[in-house]
């Protein structure tokens, strides 16, 4: 149970929380690459989901998109891409958002298309338009599967970002991999560590995704209105 | 001799000595890198789908008795479905090294790593399908006489067989694509290949074992459908 100590001894070793290789900076960029790829990722995949969602059109191109991201494997692109076009940040940028795309696209389709048809009849009926139908009916009803695709996306960004440490990419993999490449062999304590900031890292966005979530339900937010109402005028 | 005569003349000594092939021109396509390094590649298919399948059949292992209890006892399913789904949210690099001080730097570190994955998947689809059963149908089974175990081995488990064979088809495609990861603790199939063709800068050492990855994930997620035909007469028209 060396090791065991040896990670409290990391944890509190200010050696690793200062410089270009300490904790606080490997994490903005690891932070940085994953807000900038699901930024982009939702500039894709939202327009594009909520069009093929509101014309029909996308339900099998939803699936078939899912079942591709899950089957190409992330670092086997990732080193395939960096050998193709260099290794640039521009490069990394691509690859992490061609892998937050689908999970995006996907969920917006779905939501959509999972949205009561009776609704969105009844919502025509009124006389409104495609884009107010889309606007103010189909989106707010898809949003909670809405969210919950950017909150994987999110989720699956985080795990790249670590795994793109392996070819030099920054972010907090970068502790784990140093500490496998020393010339003493493998640092355990280090590893370890690297391992639970990283592991930490992806299931406070995964939290963050699951807070949010819960605000972006229109029904379950009427339902807490509602009670609201009912505690005031009581 | 001038020094502009030598220039040919190194360029002729240089041509006869290096062959210009694909591997010199370090193509991504390089016939004959298959041709030359072909029991490397095999070895490293080899252990790639033994990962694979060690890992799906250590998570079948798993999830089978996990998703029973989860189902007959509704107090352990919030807690088993929470447990997993915490693993599954962390990061493959993460797993694989936070199972290193148990484990060591051996295949069973990434087997078992892989398999904390597909054990989320699988629980997650046995337990829809065993929740989609028709109540109806389980009364008319209880009703004809049927007790637990035929209930589950000639009725729900037939019934939840389609979600169950359907997770067990996602798991294997991931597990394919998550088993390269596992060459950091050098056991990565044809991610070892992937890893030392990017340290050589080696493109067809890369692409090819990209490819075969890909290929390997498309031919087990038809075989899976084959045998969930075959498993499923009923379901066919």
């Amino acid at each position: 149970m060396d090791w065991l100590a040896g990670v409290g001894e990391w944890f509190a070793d200010p050696a690793n929380w200062r410089g270009s290789g300490g904790v606080p900076v490997l994490l903005a960029q690891h932070l940085g690459f994953t807000a900038a790829a699901v930024g982009l990722a939702c500039l894709v995949g939202l327009p594009l989901g909520l069009w093929l969602g509101h014309t029909g059109r996308g339900d099998v191109l939803a699936v078939q998109v899912a079942n591709a991201g899950r089957a190409v494997p992330v670092y086997a692109l990732l080193v395939v891409l960096v050998l193709a076009l260099g290794r640039t940040p521009q490069v990394a940028l691509l690859a992490f958002t061609a892998f937050a795309v689908p999970p995006v696209l996907t969920n917006t389709v779905l939501g959509v298309r999972e949205v009561d048809r009776g609704v969105v009849e009844a919502a025509r009926g009124t006389g409104m338009s495609g884009w107010q139908v889309l606007l103010r009916v189909e989106l707010p009803l898809a949003a909670p599967l809405v969210v919950a695709g950017i909150r994987s996306a999110a989720v699956q960004v985080v795990a790249t970002v670590s795994i793109a440490a392996l070819v030099a990419f920054g972010g907090l993999g970068t502790i784990i991999v140093r500490a496998t490449g020393g010339t003493g062999g493998l640092d355990l304590p280090e590893v370890v560590a690297g391992s639970l900031l990283v592991a930490a890292l992806a299931l406070l966005v995964d939290a963050a995704g699951a807070l949010v979530a819960r605000r972006a339900d229109p029904l379950a937010r009427s339902r807490r209105r509602g009670r609201r109402s009912i505690v005031t005028t009581s | 001799m001038g020094p502009s005569d030598t220039v040919p003349v190194v360029h002729v000594v240089h041509s006869a000595t290096v062959a210009d092939n694909c591997l010199v021109r370090n193509d991504w396509v390089c016939p004959l890198y298959w041709q030359t390094r072909s029991d490397q590649l095999l070895e490293a298919l080899r252990e790639h789908l033994v990962l694979t399948l060690s890992a799906l059949a250590l998570g079948v292992l798993l999830a089978l008795p996990l998703a029973l209890v989860a189902h007959r006892l509704r107090r352990t399913r919030g807690p088993a479905l929470g447990v997993t789904t915490v693993i599954y949210t962390i990061p493959s690099l993460a797993l694989f090294f936070l199972l290193v001080p148990m484990l060591g730097l051996t295949a069973a570190t990434v087997v078992t790593g892989l398999a904390l994955y597909s054990l989320t998947i699988l629980l997650r689809n046995v337990l829809a399908g065993l929740d989609a059963v028709d109540p109806e149908v389980r009364e008319a089974a209880a009703g004809m006489g049927y007790g637990r175990l035929r209930m589950l081995w000639s009725v729900e488990a037939p019934l939840a067989l389609p979600a169950a064979m359907a997770g067990l088809r996602v798991a294997a495609v991931s597990t394919v694509a998550l088993a390269t990861v596992g060459t950091v603790v050098g056991h990565g199939g044809l991610g070892d290949l992937i890893s030392r063709g990017q340290r050589a800068n080696f493109h067809a050492e890369v692409l090819t074992a990209s490819a075969l990855c890909v290929a390997l994930a498309v031919v087990l997620d038809l075989l899976l459908l084959a045998v969930q035909r075959a498993a499923t007469p009923w379901r066919r028209r």
